[in-house]
């Protein structure tokens, strides 16, 4: 087989604290990241993505312990994004143990910081986040997809696709694609924006932004032609383990490393 | 008992700090290093790596790490390189031309098909081309994660391979001297029972 669809549950972390209302009732601790990425390990996960969104600059170190305590537990690959604005704030997170780094805001304010990423530490340690939104009114790119910074507030003018294969060309390994209109909404993936992405550069895409149910995350391999599919409350919530998720994929036909 | 003692080779590039976890975590002592003497004293040795070819050769050179490695290898010491460190075990790679690798094992390095998507960036199922001690006793078509967009051509040392594109490389053995192109210490279980095959490799060596 060529194309192994990988699923991956995400963790929004706010000062070293899983965020989102998880809501395991078996953990003693629901929200410390380490112990969730060990369960997702458990279940199947083939990778994780930890979010960093902690507001406050002085307690930005957490995310580093949380690299580094996930290094010494869990033995599948995991990215850090969130606050990485240069080399030095990358190699911090590999140092400890992080596989790779996704890169957003920073990225689209300063596109060498993709290539110094990528020269440092090479490109399967760079992913780069994109955030995009429909648009259509008179500033909006021609495809109508627009890249957005900032969690999705601010628009940049700048086209998704152009964004994407500029990305790759810098040398990031890996999209990580987010859909704005969908993201929170559980009503499935962007499809047309994550086939038109995919299609258009040779780096594996992650589909991000809007799973709601098991079939969504079969949609963003099937018809959006993504290689890896991203959720995080269809996982947190406890309605549905990783097990459950690549279960349905394979009874959709989609290729997955099955749940051990 | 003693713990067998694990030397992994630091040249100030990639994450080898989960290498050197997973390695503790099947009973061995682990630590990094690019001293001569420290590598000397242990009962096996491990090559990370992962970026370009050619930057990764630089640093092995630059660090002296070339010349630990050669003398570990000669002295027979369980050897593994994992990844780009599998690759600098080569003599070439495609990815940098002109720059030699450490020539242990004959062979170079050549670009994925161009068919599909690079990096390979997944879980895959190894074949099992060559009975080898480093993969005894794993399930049949076992997954493990690779992360590359270059990988070894066939040649008599390749004891694995993966699909993707076509047969690719995943792992090779000669002698003392045991390569992945993917990555135990991200595997998962099955990766931690390769590790622990060479920690038991270097134990009964010692």
């Amino acid at each position: 087989m060529t194309n192994v669809a990988r699923v991956i549950p995400c963790l929004d972390v706010e000062a070293g604290r899983v965020v989102k209302g998880v809501n395991f009732l078996d953990l003693v601790d629901a929200g410390d990241p380490v112990e969730l990425a060990a369960r997702y390990d458990e279940q199947g996960a083939d990778e994780l993505v930890f979010l960093d969104i902690t507001a406050s600059s002085d307690q930005r170190d957490t995310i580093v312990e949380v690299a580094r305590h996930t290094a010494e537990e869990v033995f599948i690959p995991f990215t850090i994004g969130g606050g990485i604005r240069t080399v030095d704030d990358a190699r911090r997170l590999l140092r400890v143990g992080a596989d790779k780094t996704a890169v957003n805001t920073a990225a689209v304010r300063r596109p060498e910081l993709i290539s110094d990423l990528a020269r440092e530490f090479g490109s399967q340690c760079v992913v780069a986040s994109i955030d995009a939104r429909r648009s259509s009114d008179a500033d909006a790119p021609a495809s109508g997809f627009e890249v957005y910074t900032h969690g999705g507030r601010t628009r940049t003018g700048i086209c998704a696709v152009t964004w994407a294969n500029e990305v790759e060309r810098l040398g990031a390994g890996e999209i990580m694609l987010t859909s704005m209109d969908r993201d929170g909404t559980r009503d499935g993936f962007d499809i047309e924006l994550t086939q038109t992405i995919s299609d258009a550069v040779g780096v594996p895409v992650i589909a991000s932004g809007g799973v709601g149910t098991l079939d969504h995350l079969a949609e963003g391999v099937v018809d959006g032609h993504a290689e890896a599919v991203l959720a995080a409350s269809i996982f947190h919530f406890g309605e549905h383990t990783i097990a459950d998720a690549k279960n349905h994929m394979l009874s959709r036909g989609v290729t997955v490393r099955p749940p051990q | 008992m003693t713990r067998p003692v694990i030397a992994v080779l630091d040249y100030g590039i990639g994450n080898l700090r989960s290498a050197q976890k997973a390695l503790e975590r099947v009973g061995a002592e682990s630590f990094l290093t690019a001293d001569a003497a420290e590598v000397e004293a242990a009962d096996g040795v491990v090559l990370p790596g992962v970026g370009a070819f050619g930057r990764v050769m630089e640093a092995i050179r630059d660090t002296g790490v070339d010349e630990i490695a050669a003398d570990a290898i000669a002295r027979q010491v369980p050897f593994l390189g994992i990844c780009v460190g599998m690759q600098a075990l080569y003599e070439s790679s495609e990815e940098s031309p002109g720059v030699e690798g450490l020539g242990v094992l004959p062979g170079r390095i050549i670009e994925l098909s161009d068919e599909v998507k690079r990096p390979q960036m997944q879980w895959n199922q190894l074949h099992s081309t060559a009975t080898s001690p480093l993969l005894a006793g794993l399930p049949q078509d076992a997954w493990v994660y690779f992360v590359h967009s270059f990988a070894p051509e066939m040649t008599d040392d390749v004891v694995a391979t993966c699909n993707y594109g076509g047969d690719v490389v995943a792992a090779a053995q000669r002698g003392s001297v045991m390569a992945t192109q993917f990555h135990p210490e991200k595997s998962g279980p099955v990766g931690i029972a390769i590790i622990a095959n060479f920690v038991a490799l270097c134990d009964g060596a010692s």
